[in-house]
């Protein structure tokens, strides 16, 4: 384990946050706080809402704010190259339409309701994530 | 709820969202990486209290409210509960882009504002695999909506 990245009490505060924005979209707009469908259908025409817009445009909105009181934690700082981030877009972008969520919608949102079919996505992503990381580490990355 | 209303909160939302993720250490993809590296012998475990966290606030919000509320016509919740190929597949291929650029989409927009190569990269490229998925499932009943507004008085099915 790497104990010095290791961050408990950020990353509990900061999930805390997510759980408290999942539950205000959910509790006041009886929406299901899932980044991808949200950003998906408003991008593609297939549901423009103008309260979707507004969801993105506060995730960016938060991410400027944040930007210059914390910008090392937006350190990227990886072996990464432009080529793999790109192939890595259109992957995320293709498999969570197909897959009707992401890390929030299914991860967060899904999993606090229990659903099943969220658990296996959550548990499916997280595999392949994590085999994919394996991979590119023992293929020696970009480097 | 007036239109102004539900935009306004659906703007908070997503900067809370936004804020969460950054504090959570989500908008660093090395460090998305390191989690998901469970066998390089430095595996950094945090973004698991990212999840936890969340679960924690909106688990309990859910059952002990939405679950009971009166009129559960007004949430629009997912009613699938089949597990498809589409879900399986999907979620195949996002874990793979995941590890690979250590983005997922919200720290990916919430990036945005950095001007990064990566995060402009992979926005740019998220964006075109969603049209793609749209061009290729429109003529057939979209396979994909996971929030389609349920008719009103209809119960949401507990497992999803």
């Amino acid at each position: 384990m790497n104990l010095e990245a290791f961050t408990p009490w950020s990353s509990l505060a900061g999930g805390l946050l997510i759980g408290l924005a999942a539950t205000l979209m959910l509790v006041f707009n009886g929406r299901v706080a899932g980044i991808s469908g949200i950003y998906g259908s408003a991008i593609t025409g297939s549901d423009p809402a103008p309260w979707r817009w507004a969801f993105v445009g506060g995730l960016i909105a938060g991410g400027a704010l944040m930007l210059p009181l914390v910008p090392e934690l937006f350190t990227v700082a990886y072996d990464r190259t432009p080529w793999m981030v790109a192939v890595a877009g259109l992957l995320v972008g293709v498999g969570t339409r197909y897959g009707s969520g992401c890390t929030s919608g299914h991860g967060v949102c899904g999993m606090s309701r229990l659903s099943r079919r969220s658990i296996v996505a959550t548990l499916t992503f997280v595999a392949a994530g994590a085999a994919t990381v394996t991979l590119v580490r023992i293929l020696g990355g970009a480097s | 709820m007036s239109k102004g209303k539900q935009i306004a909160i659906s703007f908070v939302s997503g900067l809370i969202f936004a804020i969460g993720l950054v504090l959570g250490g989500m908008t660093q993809p090395s460090k998305v990486v390191g989690f998901l590296d469970f066998f390089g012998g430095a595996w950094d475990p945090s973004l698991a209290f990212v999840m936890g966290g969340a679960i924690l606030f909106h688990a309990p919000a859910y059952f002990l409210f939405v679950r009971r509320h009166p009129n559960p016509g007004r949430f629009s919740l997912p009613t699938k509960s089949e597990i498809t190929l589409p879900l399986v597949g999907g979620s195949v291929l996002f874990g793979i882009g995941w590890g690979l650029g250590g983005f997922c989409p919200g720290p990916g927009l919430a990036s945005i504002p950095t001007f990064g190569v990566e995060a402009l990269t992979f926005v740019g490229s998220m964006s075109a695999g969603m049209l793609l998925h749209h061009v290729l499932t429109r003529k057939p009943a979209a396979e994909s909506q996971p929030a389609k507004p349920s008719p009103s008085g209809a119960h949401p099915t507990p497992a999803d």
